[in-house]
């Protein structure tokens, strides 16, 4: 593995967690030049974050070493891609400097974000995402001795539970808002997928709740009370920190700047060989729609292997990548977001933390583009990421198009000489 | 376990505080302060919020450019600026 800035390279690779991962070591072998590009310090993504906070597994371990052997891999870490200026080529940004790299083959590798929902007192510090606080422990904050609640939807509330516990921190209360039936259905085909059934007996919690949800965080300038709804009655819980997330949204908008259609689950359209409608360019792992690092891993190697050619070793991989998109499928029928859920907002409530826009001044629009014009709704730093896929949920508006450049970038950057394009080809 | 790792040393907002090697700029803002990053539009504090690099709540300026502290790791020397620094990142 090399670390330079390449100007150029035959399989781009846009993220380095499993699928990323998993893409780069089955292209490999071929000898074609692989860059890995990836927004964080070091490769693993979300679920494989390394950092001081944690302890990685083997098999893990042993892929990111796998990694360094190849001398025809570069890994970019630290570094974004922030503008697609011509066809097959785009502006890359680290800490230091932006620069244009011109690809044959892409492999988007994004993944998801989480959907996180406007509720009175959201902005408060101490409340973060829930993968997010995971993200921030792993990264060596600091929770021991906190109280800590969790809160929204699916099974990485549980995982987030244990990292924070493993950390010294107290979790009084995970609240799950979906029903005690659909949550005993999931755990029920769970023994279809034997190693998800051992990961979850190592997760249960006491303070476990189904039916509940947060209704209000409030404190003075720092997060010192939540307010639950639980079943029937309302709870009010004093507490350090407040992790709530309420399921995943693919992140898309790169693949949408390289010409990508989504799906209707608005995530990345890819066919059996992970290809996407655009020629030359696949995606795989949650960008193309969740269902967890084992699926990621295995759509990765079929994307690495079909972008080298090598069809016949990918198509061996379809009945694994099939038994894992039945899982994804059940995950998202038993955690289905509640109507209630999805209108916690009061009218004074913040929904574009970017800008300050409060809920009672677009509830009343008629659609994205008017609160844009009359708000600034979305014109902020995070480009409608957190509040498009907010008012989704809340008005049922459309997401905007993402826009160049995908996120803030330095003006040297957008300032870089074009590299030279070939118009024989 | 891991072993305990060793400290370095950043400036935040005009003092110099030791923390632990291999941690984020994100996880010292909460060791040596309150955490919080920036004023919002109105007038909030603000802190890490998503985790990922998404949100842009945690921005602040590292070594005078403006930087996300979730996906930054604290370096020896590295100069931090919160809003609570005097400075809008």
């Amino acid at each position: 593995m090399t670390t330079i800035r390449p100007d150029s390279c035959d399989v781009l690779i846009m993220g380095a967690g499993p699928a990323g991962l998993a893409a780069a070591l089955a292209a490999a072998p071929t000898g074609v030049r692989i860059v890995l590009v990836d927004d964080n310090p070091a490769p693993g993504g979300q679920i494989w974050r390394d950092g001081p906070g944690v302890v990685l597994p083997a098999g893990v371990k042993r892929r990111r070493e796998a990694l360094l052997q190849h001398t025809n891999i570069t890994l970019l870490s630290g570094t974004r891609v922030v503008t697609v200026p011509h066809h097959k080529v785009v502006l890359l940004e680290d800490a230091e400097q932006g620069w244009h790299l011109r690809y044959d083959k892409a492999i988007l590798c994004t993944g998801a974000r989480e959907l996180l929902l406007p509720f009175p007192g959201w902005t408060l510090p101490g409340v973060t995402g829930a993968g997010g606080l995971q993200a921030l422990i792993k990264g060596g904050l600091s929770v021991r001795g906190e109280r800590i609640v969790v809160a929204g939807s699916g099974p990485l509330l549980l995982a987030v539970a244990a990292t924070a516990q493993a950390a010294g921190a107290q979790v009084l209360r995970v609240a799950e808002q979906a029903p005690l039936s659909q949550v005993a259905a999931f755990t029920g085909t769970l023994l279809r997928w034997p190693s998800k059934a051992v990961q979850a007996l190592g997760l249960v919690q006491i303070g476990y709740r189904t039916s509940s949800f947060v209704l209000a965080a409030s404190g003075q300038g720092h997060l010192e009370s939540v307010r639950l709804q639980q079943g029937g009655k309302t709870v009010d819980l004093a507490c350090d920190r407040l992790a709530c997330g309420f399921g995943l949204i693919p992140n898309t908008q790169i693949g949408q700047a390289l010409g990508c259609v989504l799906n209707a689950d608005q995530a990345i359209a890819v066919d059996d060989w992970q290809a996407c409608s655009q020629p030359d360019h696949f995606a795989a792992g949650e960008c193309t729609g969740f269902g967890g690092s084992e699926r990621a891993w295995l759509q990765g190697q079929i994307a690495g292997l079909a972008a080298v050619g090598r069809h016949a070793q990918a198509q061996v991989l379809w009945p694994s990548r099939q038994r894992w998109d039945t899982f994804a499928t059940v995950l998202k029928q038993h955690f289905a977001l509640q109507d209630k859920v999805k209108q916690l907002a009061e009218p004074d409530t913040i929904v574009c933390r970017c800008e300050d826009v409060r809920y009672s001044q677009i509830a009343d629009c008629s659609g994205w583009v008017e609160a844009k014009l009359t708000t600034r709704c979305g014109m902020g730093a995070c480009q409608g990421r957190i509040c498009g896929a907010a008012t989704h949920q809340l008005f049922g508006w459309t997401s905007p198009e993402p826009r160049m450049p995908l996120s803030p970038t330095r003006i040297s950057s957008l300032l870089q000489k074009p590299v030279k394009i070939d118009r024989s080809e | 376990m891991k072993p305990q790792p060793s400290n370095l040393f950043i400036t935040l907002d005009s003092k110099v505080h030791p923390v632990p090697v291999g941690i984020t700029v994100a996880a010292a803002l909460s060791q040596c302060s309150d955490g919080t990053t920036r004023d919002s539009v109105s007038g909030e504090r603000r802190a890490a919020f998503c985790g990922m690099g998404i949100c842009q709540e945690c921005r602040v300026l590292i070594n005078g450019q403006r930087r996300l502290a979730c996906q930054t790791l604290c370096a020896p020397g590295m100069v931090v600026l919160t809003r609570s620094g005097g400075v809008e990142p």
